[in-house]
């Protein structure tokens, strides 16, 4: 079974389409990253994916389950690190994990050892008594992404994980990321080419709410005729024909 | 269970800002002492321990509408609402964890304000217990308002409306400082027609023991906290979905 499985998906706020008859599919344990300029409809597509925002028409599967018709169940499946940093800025790391335990319904002996796990897979054991709110960004990041994994959801959308960190925290998300591949399916939005040519798997071009391309790194390059994955993307971007 | 770990990260949000419990629980301590200290020193009976200490907890409560008003809209602006939604939550969930965490908030400022009251010379009486029990529905006003004003404006929007507009209401039309008669005409009949005075006037006539005195301005607070409360669970619902 798919991942995602996408029906001519579209939204439409008043008169501006932010995402037009989007149709494609996500497998599982692959890593997917959805490209575009601002305003593309990355954003939205997520948030119609997650149930936050419903679709003006068409329909979306997350493991079968549907986002219209079955939104409780696709959220058990999911978790989401939207773009902006998600934490609760009067709480400790420790508190901010607990908190997404909790409104997971996790019993105490469950809640602790899924602490312990993301301590140890996301390095935070140093930062679990400091407030969210007065870390860097980077280890906020990372805090968020953890949060997002509490769930242990099969389906984990990152809106621009790595948007303003430095070289060094980026580069240990990018890592933290590349140790989901294969357990979890990630779609992932950047404005970063080398990020995503760096992780994805398959990755999906955006522009005015439609998708204009699809396909491997080594694809789109093909396609695009273009040695460089970032040479491809401005091509199909600015509407040159490939 | 869900309720709970909301709640508790709500109260935990309010209780660890220092402002917070500084305006909270300070200025109503402070206001307590220094109009106790004023009366100590005037030959006319203006700001009697058992007159002001009821007002002055009704007026603390407008300072639980601030909390409670800015942690909502703070969270609304913010991702991490965004976040929740996505988890397994229900509406109930998120309104009743912004509402319940607050009341004991309350319920303990408006013990802060008694026990500073005792201390003041206010005569130890059952009665207490009874204007603390009162504060209660007096307290579900104020939350009511901040729920829904935490759910129409902005962060800033309500400094401006909470932490001004309705504080200054809470003073002035609410006879804690001086005596609406002694205004009359207009303004007696405005303050009348809102829900302070009578908040205040509830816990006098519990303080001083006048049972039957209560109940009218129990209702007046319990209409305008039920409407409030519906007006504010609906904008709160139409927020979430459009959010």
């Amino acid at each position: 079974m798919d991942a995602i499985r996408i029906e001519n998906l579209s939204k439409a706020y008043g008169k501006v389409w932010a995402v037009e008859s989007l149709s494609l599919t996500v497998r599982q344990g692959e890593l997917f990253s959805l490209l575009g300029l601002n305003g593309a409809g990355k954003t939205t597509t997520i948030k119609m994916l997650s149930c936050l925002t419903s679709p003006t028409s068409g329909d979306a599967f997350l493991l079968g389950k549907s986002i219209v018709r079955e939104a409780q169940a696709v959220k058990s499946v999911i978790a989401v690190s939207p773009q902006e940093t998600a934490v609760a800025p009067g709480l400790s790391v420790m508190e901010n994990l607990e908190l997404m335990c909790g409104v997971h319904g996790f019993p105490k002996e469950k809640k602790s050892a899924k602490i312990q796990e993301l301590t140890e897979l996301l390095d935070l054991s140093e930062i679990l008594k400091k407030k969210a709110g007065k870390l860097s960004g980077g280890w906020q990041r990372r805090l968020s992404i953890a949060m997002a994994l509490v769930s242990e959801p099969k389906i984990l959308f990152l809106d621009e994980p790595t948007l303003g960190l430095d070289v060094v925290a980026r580069s240990e998300l990018w890592d933290l990321i590349r140790s989901l591949k294969g357990h979890v399916t990630v779609i992932l939005t950047t404005h970063y080419m080398e990020e995503a040519e760096s992780l994805s798997d398959r990755v999906g071009i955006m522009k005015n709410g439609k998708l204009l391309a699809l396909g491997s790194v080594e694809e789109i390059k093909r396609q695009a005729e273009c040695e460089k994955f970032e040479e491809a993307f401005i091509r199909i971007v600015k509407g040159v024909s490939v | 269970m869900k309720i709970l770990t909301l709640s508790r990260r709500n109260a935990r949000e309010i209780l660890r800002d220092p402002l917070n419990l500084a305006f909270g629980l300070g200025f109503p301590v402070i206001l307590l002492l220094l109009l106790s200290a004023i009366q100590a020193n005037i030959p006319v009976a203006l700001f009697e321990i058992q007159h002001l200490t009821p007002g002055i907890t009704v007026f603390g409560l407008s300072f639980i509408t601030l909390f409670s008003a800015t942690l909502i809209s703070k969270d609304r602006s913010s991702s991490l609402l965004s976040r929740l939604y996505t988890a397994p939550l229900t509406a109930s969930d998120f309104i009743l964890s912004y509402i319940l965490p607050v009341l004991p908030i309350a319920v303990g400022q408006t013990v802060v304000c008694y026990a500073l009251a005792l201390i003041l010379k206010l005569p130890l009486s059952v009665n207490i217990l009874w204007a603390i029990l009162c504060i209660l529905p007096v307290s579900l006003l104020f939350i009511a308002l901040g729920l829904l004003c935490g759910s129409l404006l902005t962060d800033k929007q309500v400094g401006g409306v909470c932490g001004a507009l309705l504080t200054n209401l809470t003073a002035w039309l609410s006879g804690v400082w001086f005596d609406l008669e002694l205004v009359g005409g207009v303004f007696q009949s405005i303050a009348y027609a809102l829900p302070f005075i009578h908040a205040v006037e509830l816990e006098r006539a519990a303080l001083s023991g006048n049972f039957d005195g209560l109940l009218p301005h129990l209702l007046w607070v319990l209409g305008y906290a039920a409407v409030i409360m519906v007006a504010a669970v609906f904008v709160f619902l139409r927020q979430m979905k459009r959010q």
